[in-house]
């Protein structure tokens, strides 16, 4: 083994700054092994089975399978059709039906509109009447429908583990009603954050009713240090709001706000907005400055991304303020306060959520200096119900059940034995409870614990309502019954309240009836509500009152020893409520592209120190392999798996919380690593001083980053496949992208004319983030099936759409470009000719059509596939059994077998849904009246789709914008799909 | 060395030889028969039903409209199958002891659906739309045949996917006035002048891409 010359390939990368781009550390080191596996779409095609198949084994399947198929081939299935008895009104058998509703996440609601099939809901969409949604969604909002139908969710009311009924639960709650009526302190309540103005009221009445009562909340991702930091620099509990469209520069401090957190997705639009170049119409463009830990979306657009170690990042907000009051500052930092100055009240200084709140209050500090507060950032009053510091609600609540005075705790929502602070040993705690409900989702560790367990619904089976980030209301609609005896919160509480059966569609309407009026003139209004998916004009207002100006002189800064451990929740499952889901399990992570588990992010620097060699991790990379590390904090150990990543700080590692669940359900189980061992309750988003050991132990990583990736060495170097410049030199040179282009013209194929619809995408690669919205939109529409890890390590992975990730520049700081790759829809597409049995072929509009019927598993498309986005069922990959599961399925798109082809339809079944509609009334299809499941999703708006044979389209006028360039243009394949080059705005002042 | 053949055994294997691309031809010939059959297609085969419902006497006695029952065929892909409570309407009032009609009543009754089988059946991996259909000028008799005329409803065509193409290619040949889509006895006067005239005045595209009805 060579010791890798790690001089040799900075300076390499170094001195190509400007023209190369790379993918991952190992194709720094360029290997021998790694050529060869780069060089092919399914390298480990050979290892199909996990062990061989012997003579007598292989005869009894055959026999098996040809008397099984010779029968059941004589026949054709007996079909039912099963009508209504009596319909109902407005309902088309085979037309969906879309009703607005809203989903929370950590009490903040995004609104939706739903896709019912049937009284199935099949398919989630952004609202773009709700200003936190704007019509984008997020991974979770996309995958939730799954959780909807998880088998594995709980269905039966349980007393002690038995099946128990409802009214056993409500005598058996009597006697603890009694109890919170007379004795302080002794019946408990724990909630999660809640947001919903109906809820809100039911718990006063409840407070009111049982004075004894306590309501504690409690949930992983809390925003505690939001919170708490605004209190600091307001005084009181408020909520802000930013207004992105509006700032020309933006400094994040750790802070996700386009791919995570309240109004993320409006943000990400509203960031976009400022982002995009369009020929001769933008004139100006914003500027992003990043100073974080692991990369984020946002960072990753960054003009400047400082990787910083988490103790660092106070310093760094410190020195901003410090700076803009005209104090002394390094280089970096003088010439971000320079550029915020020059922007005074259109600039945003902003705070990651799980940042401590002395930052967040700095931020606002920062802000109020800066003019920002009450332009860029509008201040109301707190969005939840009753904003409060969970870390010390919970607190107090395991204090009062060690002391013994708690005699009943219900629990709503949430899964606190897992994962609340590891110190204060909730679970071990909870057995001096004498009397313990859950309600919950799953019957998972928490649930296990407890007397009883009530299920609960899911936002898609019960009525509800919720506030948005700016504190819009929606009201939550269900689309169906409870699919597993679920029972919503507002029963609950209903329950405690005295009555008997409280039925969530009442409480919620009367609530509202308290607010609008009864009558004729509120069913009109409720009615608009319900269609709208919001209630007009209830964001709350700004209030006043300028932030603090000054910065909290509280320093809690522990000493600088050993590793800076950063503890995140994580990007796909987020605190562990998704762990179930396998559509976000096998989801790409957005920065790491690592599925199915989570690793302990390092430094390539930080991974040598510790023992780990480039040649090593490189050649275990290559087998899908990485090593374990034991990972110490305050004496407590974990042991994760270690992975370096390029544009992270030394000395620093992150570990992502929401894995390890041990009774998270089929899917979940065997995933991951728990993390909340290390979360401890003064070091909930980690700290200082963590000791990091490699062990030689391997441990298989279903990363994707090096899957499917576009061969563009083997033709000597650089192919144009990303294309970014400067602002400034796009002004000069707007046909930057097209330098140095080989465009051939040569090709086998006759010219063909498209005179109908010429079906085309245009992705904006200057406004992705990575966020892997679409990624998760195309799965749900398109029954995209789930491979498991181990298919994942052997680059099986269905995904349709895939987000590419390059790099450019030196390892320790790299610019990041996200680049999604559908099929290309090349119009002459290399696949087409080489298929034996014409299962692909080319359709009058340009699509390059796949027809499953057909296809008899050669594979020779896919190989001859320059963009590698053909997917191959190797397995019975589509679950064909689980009855829970089949009414999920998008009935417009057939659910495939094993040993065919599939691939990116541009969502042919929208297209062909789209023109039967317009040509019923003989017209052509509108702009905008059709697009694809990834389009519809993206937040930043980054995928357009369209008819470029419109002159009027969106697609066709991007089409002839400067920027936009072809994949591999040298091919001639000309691909339908093209990119609109990436355009950054760095500040001129800072170099490198 | 003598021979271990026989001289005549030359001409078998030539015959044999020679024959084996008659008789490989013959085998060809048979499966293409025997999926073209209505033991494979299913054309012109009786399924037994809940309750033996006649669209001879519906349609041709009673003379209902096609729409009053199968309510979405001009507006989905599906044309509907009435509810029980379509049947109710009339049969609430007449008829109300027959008892070939009590599986509807007791369908009524009880809220318990009827469960028809099937009786055109595609696979699962095709698409197909009735509305569209409808509106560009193919008559309901096209591909169902004359269902006026059936007491028991069968599959009059072969729903192959040679079938479909048929009038893909050619829609010309097959298509009508859209006033006489419904009408179940329309026969076109001079089908070679008035084809090409709808194709073109109703927009009618020969749609013949695999992913019209594959996807």
């Amino acid at each position: 083994m060579k010791e890798i010359d790690f001089k040799e390939f900075r300076q390499r990368v170094g001195d190509l700054r400007g023209k190369e781009y790379w993918r991952s550390l190992e194709e720094l080191s360029r290997s021998d092994a790694f050529d060869e596996f780069f060089a092919q779409e399914f390298p480990q095609q050979a290892l199909a089975l996990d062990k061989g198949v012997d003579r007598r084994s292989f005869m009894k399947l055959m026999g098996a399978s040809v008397a099984l198929g010779g029968l059941t081939a004589c026949s054709g299935p007996v079909e039912k059709i099963v009508p209504y008895v009596n319909q109902p009104e407005n309902l088309i058998p085979g037309r969906p039906i879309f009703f607005a509703s809203a989903m929370t996440l950590g009490g903040y609601a995004n609104g939706v509109l739903v896709e019912s099939h049937m009284g199935r809901p099949t398919k989630i969409e952004g609202n773009p009447d709700h200003p936190s949604s704007l019509g984008g969604t997020n991974a979770f909002m996309q995958a939730s429908v799954l959780n909807l139908y998880d088998p594995d969710r709980s269905q039966v009311i349980r007393h002690l583990g038995e099946i128990a009924t409802w009214s056993d639960f409500l005598a058996s709650l009597q006697p603890v009603l009694k109890m919170a009526a007379s004795n302080p302190g002794a019946v408990r309540l724990l909630t999660q954050t809640m947001s919903s103005p109906t809820l809100g009221a039911q718990m006063q009445a409840i407070l009111a009713k049982y004075p004894g009562l306590m309501w504690h909340q409690w949930e992983p991702v809390n925003r505690d240090g939001v919170r708490e930091g605004l209190k600091m620099a307001f005084g009181s509990y408020a909520n802000t709001v930013y207004h992105f469209d509006k700032a020309n520069v933006v400094v994040t401090l750790d802070a996700d706000f386009m791919d995570s957190g309240p109004g993320h997705l409006r943000y990400a639009r509203d960031f976009a907005g400022r982002r995009r170049v369009r020929h001769n119409v933008t004139k100006s463009i914003n500027r992003l400055y990043a100073i974080e830990t692991a990369v984020t979306g946002s960072g990753a657009l960054a003009d400047h991304r400082f990787p910083v170690r988490p103790s660092e990042i106070e310093t760094w907000a410190r020195e901003i303020l410090a700076a803009i009051g005209g104090g002394q500052a390094r280089p970096a930092v003088a010439s971000i306060a320079k550029d915020l100055q020059a922007n005074r009240g259109a600039s945003i200084v902003i705070a990651g959520e799980e940042l401590p709140a002395a930052i967040h209050a700095i931020a606002m500090a920062i802000n109020q200096a800066l003019g920002n507060i009450g332009s860029t950032i509008t201040v109301t009053d707190p969005v939840e119900v009753a904003p409060t510091n969970q870390l010390e609600s919970m607190r107090q609540l395991v204090t009062d059940m060690n002391a013994g005075t708690v005699k009943a705790l219900i629990i709503m929502g949430g899964n606190p034995a897992f994962d609340a602070p590891a110190d204060f040993n909730f679970a071990h705690l909870m057995s001096k409870v004498p009397f313990r409900v859950h309600q919950s989702l799953y019957y998972d560790e928490t649930g296990m614990l407890c007397h009883w367990h009530i299920p609960e619904t899911h936002y898609l089976e019960s009525w509800s309502d919720a506030r948005g980030h700016d504190g819009t209301i929606s009201i939550v609609q269900p689309l169906i019954a409870p699919l597993y005896n679920g029972r919503s919160p507002h029963e609950l509480l209903g329950a405690m309240l005295g009555g008997m059966d409280v039925n969530p569609y009442d409480a919620v309407r009367t609530y509202w009836m308290t607010k609008a009026g009864t009558g004729a003139a509120f069913e009109t209004t409720w009615r608009k509500w319900l269609n709208d998916g919001v209630i007009a004009g209830s964001a709350l207002p700004a209030r006043g009152g300028a932030a603090a100006a000054a910065a909290p002189s509280t320093v809690n800064r522990q000493p600088s020893t050993g590793f800076d451990l950063q503890i995140k929740v994580d990007p796909t499952i987020y605190d562990g409520r998704f762990a179930n889901n396998a559509w976000l399990q096998e989801l790409p992570k957005p920065q790491t592209k690592i599925t199915w588990d989570n690793v302990l992010l390092v430094s390539p620097k930080t991974a040598r120190d510790l023992g780990l060699s480039d040649d090593r991790r490189d050649a275990m990379v290559n087998e899908r392999r990485t090593l374990r590390a034991n990972v110490s904090y305050r004496g407590r150990t974990i042991n994760v798996p270690l992975w370096a990543v390029p544009g992270y700080p030394d000395n620093s590692a992150t570990l992502f919380y929401g894995y390890g669940r041990e009774r998270g359900g089929k899917i979940a189980a065997g995933t991951g690593v728990n993390v909340y061992p290390l979360r401890l309750s003064d070091a909930m988003n980690g700290g200082s001083g963590a000791q990091i050991s490699l062990t030689s132990s391997e441990y298989p990583i279903g990363c994707t980053q090096e899957h499917q990736s576009l061969n563009f060495k083997d033709t000597g170097g650089d192919r144009g496949i990303i294309h970014a410049a400067a602002f400034e030199e796009y002004q000069r040179n707007p046909h930057f992208a097209h330098e140095g282009e080989e465009e051939s013209k040569e090709s086998m194929y006759p010219p063909v004319a498209y005179n109908g619809h010429a079906w085309a995408m245009v992705i904006d690669s200057s406004v992705c983030t990575g966020c892997n919205g679409c990624v998760v939109a195309c799965v749900a529409e398109n029954n995209i099936a789930v491979v498991g890890k181990e298919e994942v390590v052997r680059e099986r992975e269905m995904h349709w759409l895939r987000i590419d990730r390059y790099f450019r520049g030196a390892p320790e700081n790299p610019e990041i470009y996200h680049q999604p790759v559908p099929c290309m829809q090349c119009e002459n597409a290399p696949c087409e000719p080489v298929c034996p049995v014409e299962a692909t072929s080319h359709s009058a509009e340009g699509l390059n059509d796949m027809t499953y019927n057909r296809c008899v598993g050669t594979r020779y498309c896919s190989n001859n596939c320059p963009y590698k986005v053909r997917r191959f069922n190797f397995f019975q990959y589509s679950d064909y059994d689980t009855e829970a599961l089949k009414p999920l399925r998008n009935p417009d798109v057939t659910v495939r077998t094993r040993g065919v082809m599939e691939k990116c339809t541009y969502c042919v079944q929208r297209l062909n849904a789209a023109k039967i509609d317009a040509e019923k009334e003989n017209r052509r299809v509108r702009d905008g009246e059709v697009t694809t499941a990834c389009a519809q999703a993206c937040p930043t708006q980054a995928i357009v789709f369209g008819d470029m044979n419109d002159p009027q389209s969106h697609v066709h006028q991007l089409k002839g914008e400067p920027a936009n360039y072809t994949l591999l243009p040298d091919l001639n394949t000309r691909p339908r799909t093209t990119y609109l080059a990436v355009v950054k705005n760095p500040n001129p002042e800072i170099k490198g | 060395m003598a021979q271990i053949f026989h001289r005549s055994t030359n001409t078998l294997s030539r015959v044999t030889i020679f024959g084996a691309v008659f008789i490989a031809g013959f085998v060809l010939w048979l499966i293409g028969g025997i999926v073209r059959s209505p033991f494979a297609t299913g054309q012109g085969v009786h399924l037994e039903q809940p309750v033996p419902f006649s669209h001879q006497h519906h349609v041709a006695g009673l003379g209902i409209d096609c729409r009053y029952c199968h309510t979405s065929v001009e507006t989905s892909n599906f044309a509907g199958i009435p509810p029980t409570a379509t049947c109710m309407n009339c049969h609430a009032q007449i008829w109300t002891n027959a008892s070939m009609l009590e599986p509807v009543r007791s369908s009524y009754a009880n809220n318990q659906p009827l469960q028809w089988q099937r009786v055109h059946r595609l696979a699962d991996f095709v698409h197909f739309n009735h509305s569209i259909h409808v509106a560009k000028g193919v008559g309901c008799a096209t591909c169902h045949g004359r269902i006026d005329q059936m007491p028991l409803t069968y599959q009059a065509a072969p729903l192959t996917m040679e079938w479909c193409l048929d009038c893909h290619r050619h829609p010309e040949k097959f298509v009508r006035p859209t006033n006489q889509v419904f009408n179940m006895a329309y026969v076109p006067a001079n089908q070679d002048v008035l084809g090409p005239q709808l194709v073109r005045s109703n927009h009618i595209q020969s749609l013949t891409t695999c992913s019209t009805c594959h996807y």
